[in-house]
This record gives C-alpha cells, sequence and structure tokens, in this order.
C-alpha cells in the first residue's frame, strides 16, 4: 500500500501538491490528538503501575486494560454521558470559535496578501518576492510553537490561540490564494482599470467573482483543520475542549466518562464539519460545470 | 499633425517614403467639425513605446481637434493597440507627449491617471467584462472612478445612475438584458455593455481596440453603426482600431495608417487608395481589399453608402 500522503516531490508547488499537504497536515494534526491521547493513557497507566509498585513489562499485558477500563467506567456511567456531552459543550463552542475566528481573520489577511504576491495583478511587482516570504514564514511555523510563544509572553486563554492559528492560516491560505488568482482571467481587471478604478476596486470587482468558489472551499478546508488545532491547542492552555480532556485525563480514574463524553463531542463535530464542507464544496465544483 | 521620417533609417525607408506623399494637407477637412469649445483637443507628440529594445509604437504625432470618427487600421502588430492603451493609460508611453485640452496626460500616476482615464473610455476587442455580473452592474462599473472603495465593496450606486445605465442600455438596444448576467449575452451583446459603460463614463473620447474582431458581420456592423451613432448625435470623438479596410471606409471620416510602429498616413477615407493601402499592410502586388475585408460590405448600411468613396 502507498501513502499518498507522503506522495511525489513534496518541494514543488500546484494545487494538486497543496492538496497532498492539506492532507498531510489534516493527518498530523489527527495523530497529534492520538499521541497526546496514547500519552495521557501511557502516564496515567504509570501512575497505577507506580501506585501498584509493579513491574513495566508485566504490566504491558495490561496495556490495554486501560482503555478498557476507561470504556468500561464510561459504560457504567453512560446514562451521565448525555448530560456531561450538555455540560462540555460550551467548551466546544469556544473551541469551534476559537477556530471560526482566526479561520476567519487569517483568510482576510491572505485575502489582502495573495494578490499582492501574484503576478500580473500586483501593485508592486518588485515586492512580489517579499509579500511570498512573508506566507513562507508565516506558514512554516506550525500554530502550536507560535501559541507556546504567545501564552508564555500574552499568558493562557484564547487570544494566543487565535493569533497563532490565525497568522499560520493567512500563510497557507494566502499561498492557495495566489495560485487560483493566479490563474484568473486579467481582461476584466483590465477593463476596469481603463474606467479608472482604483487597484482595491479591480480586485474586488474583477477579481473576487472569479475566484471566490475556490478560495471559500480552502477556507472551509482550513476551518476543519483549525477545529482540530484549536483542541490541541486547549492542551496547552489556550482553554476550551483541549482543556477540559486534558482536566478529566489527568483526574484520571471517576472521570473517563468525562474523557468519553469529549472525545464523542470533538468527533462528531469534526465529522459533521468535514461532511458539510464537502458536500459544500462538491456543489460549487459541480455548479461551475454546469 | 504631420509625421517626420528624417530618421527612420531601415530598410523600408523606401516605402515610407512612397507613403509620405500621402501624408499631405489633411489638416483642412477637420477644420470644418471644430466646434466653438474645439481649441485643441487631443495633441500626441512623439509617442514612443519600447518593449525590451522593441520599438512598438515609433514617434507617432497626431492632432485631433474637435470631435470625430478616426478609424487607424494597420496589419497585426503595426502598434495599433499599444499607440490606443498609451493614449488610455493602460500602457506607459516610452517617451512623447499627450496633451488634452492643453494638458499633458502622458506620465500621469494614481489618482490624475485614473481621473484621466474617466474621461477616455475604452472598449477591447474580448469586451474586458466582469463575466459573473449582471449586465447592470457591468454599466455602472463605469462609474467607479466616482465611487469610494467601500461604496464599491458594497455594490451602492445611486439611484439615479442606476437609472442612467439602463437608458444607456436601451439606447442601444439591450434593456431587455439588464438583469442577465454579463456572460449568458452573445458577442455582439456583450460588446454593446462594453459601449455602453463607455457611455457611463461620459467620456470625451471613446477609444475602440478592434471593438469588432470577435463579432459576426451582423454584430460587426450593429457595433460600429452605435460607434457611428455616439459620434454622430453625442459629439464624442471615437478611436477606432480596424485591421480591416473596408470598416474603417464605411464609418471612418478619417483614416490613420500604421505600418511597424509608424503613423505612414493620416487623411480621409477617400485618399485611401489600393497602392496605399497596399503599403499600409505591407502587401506585395497580390494585394487584395478583399484580404482585409469583415464582409460587412455584404450588409448594406444605407445610411453609409453615399459616404463612401465611388
Ligand atoms: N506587453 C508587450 N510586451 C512586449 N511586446 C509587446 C507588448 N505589447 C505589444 N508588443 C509588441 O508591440 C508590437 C505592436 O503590438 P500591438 O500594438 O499589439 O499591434 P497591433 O495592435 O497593431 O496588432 C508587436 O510587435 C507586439 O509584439
Ligand atoms: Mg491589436
Amino acid at each position: 500500500m502507498t501513502d499518498v500522503s507522503f506522495g511525489p516531490q513534496p518541494g514543488k508547488g500546484g494545487p494538486k501538491s497543496e492538496y497532498l499537504a492539506m492532507v498531510r497536515q489534516k493527518r498530523l494534526y489527527g495523530s497529534i490528538i492520538l499521541m497526546i491521547f496514547v500519552l495521557m493513557m501511557i502516564s496515567g497507566f504509570q501512575v497505577a503501575q507506580d501506585r501498584n509498585a509493579g513491574d513495566f513489562v508485566p504490566g504491558l499485558k495490561h496495556l490495554f486494560d486501560f482503555p478498557a477500563e476507561v470504556l468500561g467506567e464510561a459504560w457504567t456511567n453512560r446514562a451521565a454521558i448525555p448530560g456531561l456531552i450538555a455540560a462540555h459543550f460550551p467548551s466546544l463552542v469556544e473551541t469551534v470559535n476559537i477556530a471560526a475566528v482566526s479561520t476567519l481573520v487569517g483568510a482576510l489577511m491572505a485575502m489582502v496578501i495573495a494578490p499582492l504576491a501574484t503576478r500580473g495583478l500586483a501593485p508592486w511587482p518588485r515586492l512580489i518576492p517579499v509579500f511570498r516570504r512573508v506566507l513562507d514564514v508565516l506558514r512554516a511555523f506550525p500554530e502550536i510553537i507560535i501559541a507556546l510563544v504567545l501564552i508564555y509572553i500574552l499568558g493562557g486563554g484564547p487570544v494566543p490561540a487565535m493569533i497563532a492559528i490565525a497568522l499560520h492560516t493567512a500563510g497557507a491560505l494566502g499561498k492557495m490564494f495566489s495560485e487560483v488568482a493566479e490563474n484568473a482571467d486579467l481582461k476584466p481587471m483590465e477593463g476596469l482599470a481603463s474606467v479608472g478604478a482604483n487597484w482595491t476596486q479591480r480586485m474586488w470587482v474583477g477579481l473576487l467573482p472569479q475566484v471566490a468558489p475556490d478560495w471559500f472551499s480552502y477556507v472551509l478546508q482550513r476551518f476543519e483543520i483549525n477545529i482540530r488545532a484549536s483542541a490541541i491547542l486547549g492542551f496547552v492552555g489556550s482553554g476550551g475542549i483541549g482543556y477540559d480532556l486534558k482536566i478529566a485525563m489527568q483526574w484520571g480514574q471517576g472521570r473517563y466518562d468525562q474523557v468519553v463524553a469529549i472525545f464523542l463531542l470533538l468527533f462528531v463535530t469534526i465529522v459533521v464539519v468535514d461532511q458539510l464542507s464537502s458536500h459544500y464544496r462538491t456543489t460549487l465544483v459541480k455548479g461551475r460545470a454546469t | 499633425m504631420r509625421v517626420s521620417f528624417a530618421d527612420a533609417g531601415r530598410a523600408d525607408l523606401v516605402t515610407i517614403l512612397s507613403l509620405n506623399r500621402h501624408v499631405t494637407d489633411v489638416g483642412q477637412p477637420y477644420e470644418s467639425q471644430r466646434k466653438a469649445l474645439g481649441d485643441p483637443m487631443l495633441h500626441i507628440t512623439s509617442l514612443t513605446k519600447t518593449f525590451a529594445g522593441k520599438t512598438a509604437v515609433d514617434r507617432a504625432t497626431l492632432e485631433i481637434d474637435g470631435p470625430a470618427m478616426i478609424g487607424i487600421i494597420g496589419r497585426s502588430g503595426a502598434g495599433k493597440s499599444t499607440l490606443l492603451r498609451m493614449l488610455n493609460g493602460l500602457t506607459p508611453a516610452t517617451s512623447g507627449e499627450v496633451t488634452f485640452q492643453g494638458k499633458a496626460v502622458t506620465g500621469l500616476k494614481g489618482a490624475p491617471l485614473r481621473a484621466w482615464q474617466a474621461q477616455c473610455a475604452m472598449i477591447f476587442q474580448q469586451f474586458n467584462l466582469v463575466p459573473r455580473m449582471d449586465v447592470v452592474s457591468n454599466v455602472l462599473h463605469g462609474t467607479l472612478n466616482k465611487r469610494s472603495t467601500l461604496a464599491t465593496m458594497f455594490n451602492l450606486y445611486p439611484r439615479e445612475d442606476i437609472g442612467r445605465a439602463i437608458d444607456i442600455l436601451e439606447r442601444l438596444g439591450i434593456a431587455e438584458h439588464a438583469a442577465k448576467r454579463a456572460e449568458a449575452l452573445s458577442g455582439g451583446q456583450q460588446q454593446r455593455v462594453a459601449i455602453a459603460r463607455a457611455l457611463m463614463q461620459d467620456p470625451a473620447i471613446i477609444l475602440a481596440d478592434e471593438p469588432i474582431a470577435s463579432l459576426d458581420p451582423m454584430n460587426a456592423q450593429i457595433v460600429m453603426d452605435a460607434l457611428r451613432r455616439i459620434h454622430d448625435e453625442d459629439g464624442r470623438t471615437v478611436i477606432c482600431n480596424l485591421h480591416t479596410l473596408d470598416t474603417a471606409r464605411r464609418y471612418c471620416d478619417r483614416v490613420i495608417g500604421m505600418f511597424a510602429g509608424r503613423i505612414v498616413f493620416d487623411g480621409r477615407p477617400d485618399q485611401l487608395t489600393t497602392g496605399v493601402a497596399r503599403d499600409i499592410y505591407g502587401a506585395g502586388d497580390d494585394f487584395s481589399e478583399a484580404a482585409t475585408s469583415t464582409a460587412i460590405a455584404v450588409l448594406d448600411r444605407p445610411g453609409m453608402l453615399a459616404r463612401m468613396p465611388a
């Protein structure tokens, strides 16, 4: 089996490799969530191990006892789970909110930077490489790194997470926006220029109607990615559902029903957003075909 | 007004010299057309454009006084489009000057350039509309220079402008398509929308770069008739790039011939003999007018026939 996510020439540009990069990132975040979960379980397991003063290797066969224990406890308390889901719902809203605001802010930044970095559209063609480098730098830093630095400076809370995700989003979307805009038909913009319209008017009226469907579908995909990112950032102190999950797991026994409730919430949210965005994107593509 | 070939210094010098005799006493016919306000209007002096060492327009000099319907002819690559684009300011000139009512319009940048562009409308071969927007919006784009960026973003136009846009569409016979997307219209209809956008600018000058080159003969005639009417009824100056001779003869009062970037003919349509045309198109003895015909001639244009030379 070949893994497409490690597909050909990661360095080379183009929509295909961009898309593959996005798939990679989604998977990366998925696996980070999974890894954190596993690490937590292992550490919880070790706590138990220490308390029992047992050996690791003999304990290894009890590895699957832990998820079993989690699920077992959750099953016993299954009646409480709907209540717990309701209780954690505000945190989920916070996480989704962080993702939404940062996607919006990042997309707006990308909207401004992308035409500045695109040949044929840029008002200052000599600065195109500068704006491209800016996008590269924004994209190069993972949210977690920016968030950790910002949390160190600004303290915990949702604001550092929003800034971190927005900056990374601006870099990632800016590059994709620019690639879409590169293929835009320049004739409408030329017509508007001949009328005496300024640059912003030309971009708004001449470019936006052409690129809006593609740009919007990239934004939807980014929103999905950012929900995951926002959940992960909860672990490092930005609040939301990630923080709840961390607390519940640190508490350990007695709160496993919470862990299950939170995971269910997160899982359902991601699936729903994924389905909505792919549904919308197919209609966009279909709408264009006709 | 006259073109100097003193330093042409090229192999085609002979051609140009042979053409030079046609560039004589052309001033007078237009004298009569000058209106009371018609002081020197559009003066082009030694206008030159060089693309990476290649000269596209070579010291073009022209005087356009008072409203005129002018056709610029010449074969593909002669520099017709570049000349018009320099007049509108879409392409900056390398050297030379254009003045409009005594004020230089070359070398402008930013807001003054855009203000000039608002006065000097342009029509393109490929219409250059915003295809996904409706027809009225496209016509309203003619007022963008007067609109704030914010108003543009929210698609806010004054009611009277919307009314005027629809009136213009009515005048051009396409008001029934007002609410359709521009891309849903035929080529001839789209070009009329482009003319409507130009009229919305209420310009003194309308530049048309091969406005009928993408149209069938029927639509070509409709579009050329519209341009001629705008000149006749509104007194606007229309400068029209046409790569075909017969259209220029039919619709224009003054024809300018370009060859390899230079203006090699400037005169009345009746001065445009087959010999001159042959030189403008750089063709040999096998040149025939049919080769540059749009076949508009097939369709009668009663009003214009009188204008045509025998
Ligand atoms: N943007 C440009 N860059 C480089 N060369 C150009 C450009 N535009 C036009 N040219 C060249 O200038 C010459 C005149 O072109 P153009 O004005 O389009 O001629 P016409 O409209 O008469 O066909 C041609 O040789 C063309 O290749
Ligand atoms: Mg041309």
